[in-house]
């Protein structure tokens, strides 16, 4: 389980999350909206462990242990991953070898390249010169070569041509075991328990709720966290009213 | 031969037009001669251990022919392929006369004290050719040993790819473990004529207080590809390195690769120089160059001198752990329509980046030695695979050292 209570973050001297309370159970995969600027990115990199923006006050912890002020590694290896909006190019680093690493030895990265359609980019220097499409790509391949237990998905289908979209959409779902449902000799708290994953998924278009069945919406508005309800509602809400609503809520 | 033994006696105490210069005399001791050897199995295992960390396989898999100098003698020197010659220098000047066709025709002999002293004080070399028409199958190796505790090895190499012929040399230069220090001189032509394609491979594995100084010279004629790459990864007292490429046949291309590490205490100097002579002739120059603590200069300079020559130069320095980096690209245009252009950049890793690998898992300094690896991959278009995997070997053993 991931929890943040009362979270206060500065990035310089900007203060720019406050009062942010959140909780992902096991099995959850929530959705995070809210316009640009609005600090969706920058509750990610706290979460993942950024040490540039600063934790003045509150809590986040995750499977129990106090991780505030953990490293990023230490908790990419309690089981934080995420997929980046702008990653940065690495020159020389082949994108094969970045999977092998997330792969810990544990995958299988010809595979898993296999499975996006990504083969042919394995033999070039991550990130360097990729377009859009191909950046979110290659980010959803180091996910899955990882398989963290909380998935932080920073804009995952934006800039993704319709097919790609959903190719993307159903591994998302796939890796968030969202497939799984409740059968004749299995509850749903025992399926549950079999899909401990959870996910944090920030969207503009909303495509990603055609594909990821969420369960929770919420949207962060000038650094506040608002408007906890059903994803598909909010995305409506936006759609036809804007952002201007959740003024309401925020304050 | 009494001509060049006049003017390199001129020379003799004439300094380097760069680099710090060095007391020759201070290196007397006289470098012991070697008998000659018809097996490689027969060298003490620790030789083949560091002529290994210098990529000189002495197993000979895949290798075309070996040439091995410890000190001042060849002991080695055979071929295992038709249309392939490997010779001993000293030999080759005393029975083959066509051999003087080569010798000190690109380098001059009295360019300065150590190309002087290379002549009148040769201590062999070795003679590689492929004969016209011949696709040389695996890397020809050369290894330049030096085993004696403070002395001098000078040699002097020329390597020859005649027409239409394909040869890849790795030359493996390297100290035995107990030699602290010692002072190398290396002469090498090279002579890549018509629609032929050489590659020079070169990795340093010296001691800490070895000075170094190579002169080079490259001509190649019309249609030919030159392709030199160099590797020093180890500390090393001094080495300051200049080499000269003539682009003289229509559409021939040069391309330099240089990977250096700068330890605390060291020196290095290296540079690149290309003509750009003949009509759409092709130059690039790159190189990678980090520093933890030590002293580097990159230099890279094309000089372009018919219309439609195209050249690139790219210098990029790490500083690592303190030190200091400079690079200093030149281009140089005499006509019109030349088509060069240069990068340099000096800086440290991003710590966006470091941090990027970190939420993969990497500790700190894990994701930092992976993105310094990737500074100094540079994809080597016509480079064999065996010979690119010998220099990420050598790359892979030094991150171990000073990581
Ligand atoms: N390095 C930085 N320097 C200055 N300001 C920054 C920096 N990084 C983020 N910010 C600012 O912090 C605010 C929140 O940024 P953040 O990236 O979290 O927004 P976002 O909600 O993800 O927006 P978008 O939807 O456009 O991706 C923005 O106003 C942004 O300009
Ligand atoms: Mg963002």
């Amino acid at each position: 389980m991931l929890l943040i209570e009362d979270l206060k973050v500065k990035l310089g001297k900007r203060e720019i999350l406050r009062h942010i309370d959140l909780e992902i159970r096991p099995g959850e995969t929530h959705i995070l909206f809210g316009p640009n600027g609005s600090g969706k990115t920058s509750l990610l990199m706290t979460i993942m462990g950024y040490p540039q923006y600063k934790v003045v006050s509150g809590k986040i912890t995750f499977k129990g242990e106090d991780i505030t002020h953990m490293s990023i590694n230490e908790r990419a290896e309690l089981g934080i991953g995420m997929s980046y909006q702008r990653p940065p190019s690495i020159q020389g680093l082949k994108t094969r070898q970045l999977i092998d690493i997330c792969c810990n030895n544990g995958g299988d990265t010809e595979a898993l390249a296999e499975e996006l359609n990504f083969s042919e980019f394995l033999g070039r220097d991550i990130n360097v010169g990729f377009s859009g499409g191909e950046i979110k790509k290659s980010e959803l391949l180091q996910l899955m070569a990882q398989d963290p237990d909380l998935y932080l998905f920073d804009e995952p289908e934006s800039g993704v041509d319709l097919e790609n979209i959903s190719l993307i959409g159903n591994t998302i779902n796939h890796l968030l075991r969202k497939n799984l449902h409740s059968t004749a000799d299995k509850s749903k708290k025992e399926v549950v328990k079999e899909r401990p994953k959870m996910g944090l998924i920030i969207t503009h278009t909303g495509f990603i709720l055609d594909y990821v069945t969420a369960d929770r919406g919420q949207v962060l508005y000038n650094g506040v966290l608002a408007c906890r309800s059903n994803p598909s509602a909010i995305f409506r809400q936006i759609k036809d009213e804007g952002y201007g609503e959740c003024v309401r809520c925020a304050i | 031969m009494r001509d060049l033994d006049n003017k390199a006696s001129e020379a003799k105490d004439k300094k380097a037009a760069i680099g710090p210069d060095v007391e020759l005399d201070a290196y007397s001791v006289e470098p012991p001669a070697h008998e000659t050897i018809q097996d490689l199995k027969s060298l003490p295992e620790e030789d083949k251990e560091r002529m290994l960390l210098a990529g000189i396989d002495t197993e000979e898999s895949e290798r075309s022919g070996t040439y091995i100098q410890k000190d001042s003698s060849s002991i080695y020197a055979f071929s295992h392929e038709e249309g392939l010659e490997v010779i001993p220098i000293r030999e080759a000047l005393e029975k083959l006369d066509w051999v003087k066709e080569y010798y000190w025709k690109l380098a001059s002999v009295d360019q300065d004290k150590y190309t002087a002293r290379a002549h009148l004080d040769l201590h062999d070399g070795y003679v590689i050719r492929a004969l016209p028409g011949s696709k040389i199958s695996f890397p020809v190796q050369a290894c330049l040993y030096l085993e004696r505790e403070g002395s001098t090895q000078n040699v002097h190499n020329i390597i020859i790819a005649e027409e239409d012929s394909e040869l890849h040399v790795i030359t493996g230069c390297a100290t035995a473990a107990h030699v602290t220090e010692g002072l190398h001189i290396g002469i090498s032509e090279f002579f890549v004529k018509k629609n032929a394609k050489l590659s020079f491979t070169m990795i340093h594995h010296w001691a800490d207080n070895m000075i170094v100084r190579p002169r080079s010279v490259a001509k190649v004629e019309e249609g030919g590809l030159f392709l030199s790459n160099y590797v020093s990864m180890k500390p090393i007292k001094s080495i300051q390195s200049y080499p000269t490429t003539y682009l003289d046949g229509k559409g021939a291309v040069a391309r330099f690769y240089s990977l250096l590490v700068g330890s605390p205490g060291s020196e290095l100097d290296i540079g690149g120089r290309v003509y750009l002579r003949g009509k759409d002739t092709r130059a690039e120059i790159i190189s990678r160059a980090i520093t933890n603590g030590g002293n580097i200069i990159a230099r890279g300079d094309l000089i372009g001198e018919k219309p439609g020559v195209k050249g690139h130069l790219e210098c990029h320095g790490l500083i690592l752990k303190g030190g200091f980096m400079h690079a200093i690209p030149e281009l140089t245009g005499t006509v019109d329509g030349v088509e060069m252009s240069h990068e340099a950049a000096v800086g440290k890793i991003a710590q966006e980046e470091i941090y990027y690998l970190m939420s993969r898992g990497l500790t700190e300094e894990e994701a930092t030695a992976t993105i310094v690896r990737g500074f100094l991959n540079v994809d080597i278009p016509g480079l064999p695979p065996k010979l690119k995997s010998e220099i990420d070997r050598a790359v892979e053993l030094s991150q171990q050292e000073f990581m």
